[in-house]
């Protein structure tokens, strides 16, 4: 034994040197085209170098040249899970530079349709994770159920995933008469379904071993890093802006902010799963009493913006979306920034995955659910 | 501490600043060579105690480059907006605060990458989505050979 030890320590340089792999731009795992630069030692991620651009389509620029009606629809290609957040955020945006109020009819549709389009995320989000660990019947459970919310996004704005339904001053179109009675039909659907995916996964043996314990993140990282969302809130930092700066309907429901303090990839789960149910008590309490009235506002045909600064913060699936608009009077922007939950969120890959195995690399980048167009703009 | 209460503590705090309340959060302006000092006890201060870096902006001005912090304080719950312009136009150059509020050293290098502004003191200043000797997009005197803006 002692004589195979030896050789192994004479002949083995491979495990003592330290070697860089390049994860991406293509592997399945990233969804999408984010290269990682990963400095081995054997197995074990010593450093994890995140170099982003691939897909940057310079939407900051694009978007000084267009109108602000105009920007709402590129603001879908950023985030296209929670494309009717992002929407949602510009729209606010403006409205409150132009100190205009939207109708009540608005406000609860809109929050009706941010809380089906999280749900659609946390289930893609889901059924996507279940892959990278090995597992591919959770993808099929997942999608199954995404399916049935993008058939609502169709028949109500005509469009499954890049909705473009806010415009400044309301909605683009009144809701579907169906939209109601869909939704509750939905509902009562994925209350039965939702336990499945956890006894599909969350009990699972194998899921548990590869994430409890694992991609550490204390909660002053998270903070420095300002990593939002369920994997900010994972680690126990209070970051939902429904709560702390409510807008649209959200002041009107009662919802629990899903905090944790685990901190591990197993949290970072199981607030994504918690708040899939938060999310159906949302659409319960406001599916029955959407108020009558206009959908939108008569808005002016163009809009100009007063001269000075606007911020709006809302709250995607991915964590905190920001917009900020420097605006000179004209007709588009001067500056348009879009703090982007998944840049945040991205840098601090390299300090819960550090000292983890390759093989976990993929676990922990997953339970942050980057999305790269995100990330790039 | 709601908006009034912080702007009557920031003007004690920092006489030299100018300070007035924005559209919507107080704004704090403060000079180039002071920015550092402020941040850090910005962050420090335990009335303060801004922890959270939300967002970092670089805007292209006539004059000069100006970077615009937003930050709460997880703790308190109060959020301001810090801001600074750059002496230069041509060569902008500003001290980091990658130091004070880790998530800044991304968002440095993208402000970096699209409008060339230089940060002092910071680790790793390479471009973030762009390939080196590409120009800086977000300056407004970036001319757009492709014509992927303007059409």
């Amino acid at each position: 034994m002692s004589e195979i030890r030896e050789v192994i320590v004479k002949t083995d340089r491979l495990a003592t040197d330290k070697y860089q792999v390049n994860m991406g731009p293509q592997h399945p795992s990233t969804h999408g085209v984010l290269r990682l630069l990963v400095t081995l030692e054997g197995e074990k991620v010593l450093n994890v170098q995140p170099h982003t651009g691939y897909i940057h389509s310079g939407i900051e620029k694009m978007c000084e040249a267009i109108t602000y009606p105009q920007i709402i629809h590129l603001t879908d290609r950023m985030d296209y899970l929670s494309a009717h957040m992002s929407n949602e955020a510009v729209a606010l945006c403006v409205e409150n530079a132009l100190q205009i109020e939207v109708p009540d009819r608005v406000k609860y549709i809109r929050t009706i349709m941010d809380e089906l389009t999280r749900l659609a995320s946390h289930q893609l989000w889901w059924c996507v994770y279940g892959m990278d660990l090995g597992a591919l019947t959770t993808f099929f459970y997942g999608l199954r159920d995404r399916e049935l919310i993008l058939d609502i996004f169709e028949e109500t704005c005509g469009a499954r995933m890049t909705v473009s339904y806010n415009t400044p001053g309301g909605l683009m179109f009144d809701i579907h008469p169906n939209f109601q009675k869909r939704v509750k039909d939905y509902i009562k659907y994925f209350k039965t379904k939702l336990p499945e995916y956890d006894k599909l996964l969350t009990g699972n043996v194998i899921m548990r071993e590869r994430t409890e314990g694992i991609g550490y993140l204390t909660l002053e990282d998270a903070i420095d890093f300002g990593v939002t969302g369920p994997s900010g809130r994972a680690s126990g930092f209070s970051s939902d802006v429904r709560k702390h700066q409510p807008y649209s309907a959200y002041p009107l429901v009662k919802f629990n902010e899903i905090l944790d303090h685990r901190c591990d990839s197993l949290a970072r789960y199981e607030v994504r799963i918690l708040e899939m149910w938060e999310s159906i008590s949302i659409i319960e309490q406001l599916i029955d009493n959407i108020p009558e009235g206009d959908y939108a506002l008569k808005m002016k045909g163009v809009l100009k913006l007063p001269e000075g600064e606007f911020y709006q913060r809302v709250e995607t699936a991915r964590g905190e979306f920001g917009v900020f608009i420097v605006s000179d009077g004209k007709k588009n922007p001067y500056r348009i920034k879009f703090r982007s939950p998944g840049f945040s969120n991205l840098f601090a890959l390299n300090n819960m995955a550090k000292g983890h195995k390759i093989a976990d690399l993929v676990a922990i980048m997953s339970t942050l659910d980057l999305i790269i167009p995100d990330i790039d703009r | 501490m709601t908006n009034d209460e912080l702007k009557t503590v920031l003007t004690e705090r920092f006489p030299a600043a100018e300070i007035k309340q924005g559209f919507q959060y107080v704004e704090m302006i403060v000079k180039a060579e002071d920015l550092h000092e402020t941040a850090v006890q910005l962050k420090q201060t335990d009335e303060f105690y801004f922890d959270y870096l939300i967002c970092l902006t670089g805007i292209d001005y006539p004059e000069n480059m100006g970077i615009t912090y937003h930050l709460e304080s997880v703790k308190h719950r109060h959020v301001m907006v810090l801001k600074v312009r750059t002496s230069d136009r041509v060569n902008p150059a500003i001290d980091t605060v990658s130091d004070v509020w880790i998530t800044a050293k991304y968002h440095e290098r993208e402000v970096y990458d699209l409008l060339g502004v230089h940060f002092n003191n910071h680790t790793d200043l390479r471009r973030l989505f762009l390939e080196d000797g590409w120009g800086f997009p977000l300056r407004k005197d970036y001319v757009d050979e492709v014509r992927i803006v303007e059409r």
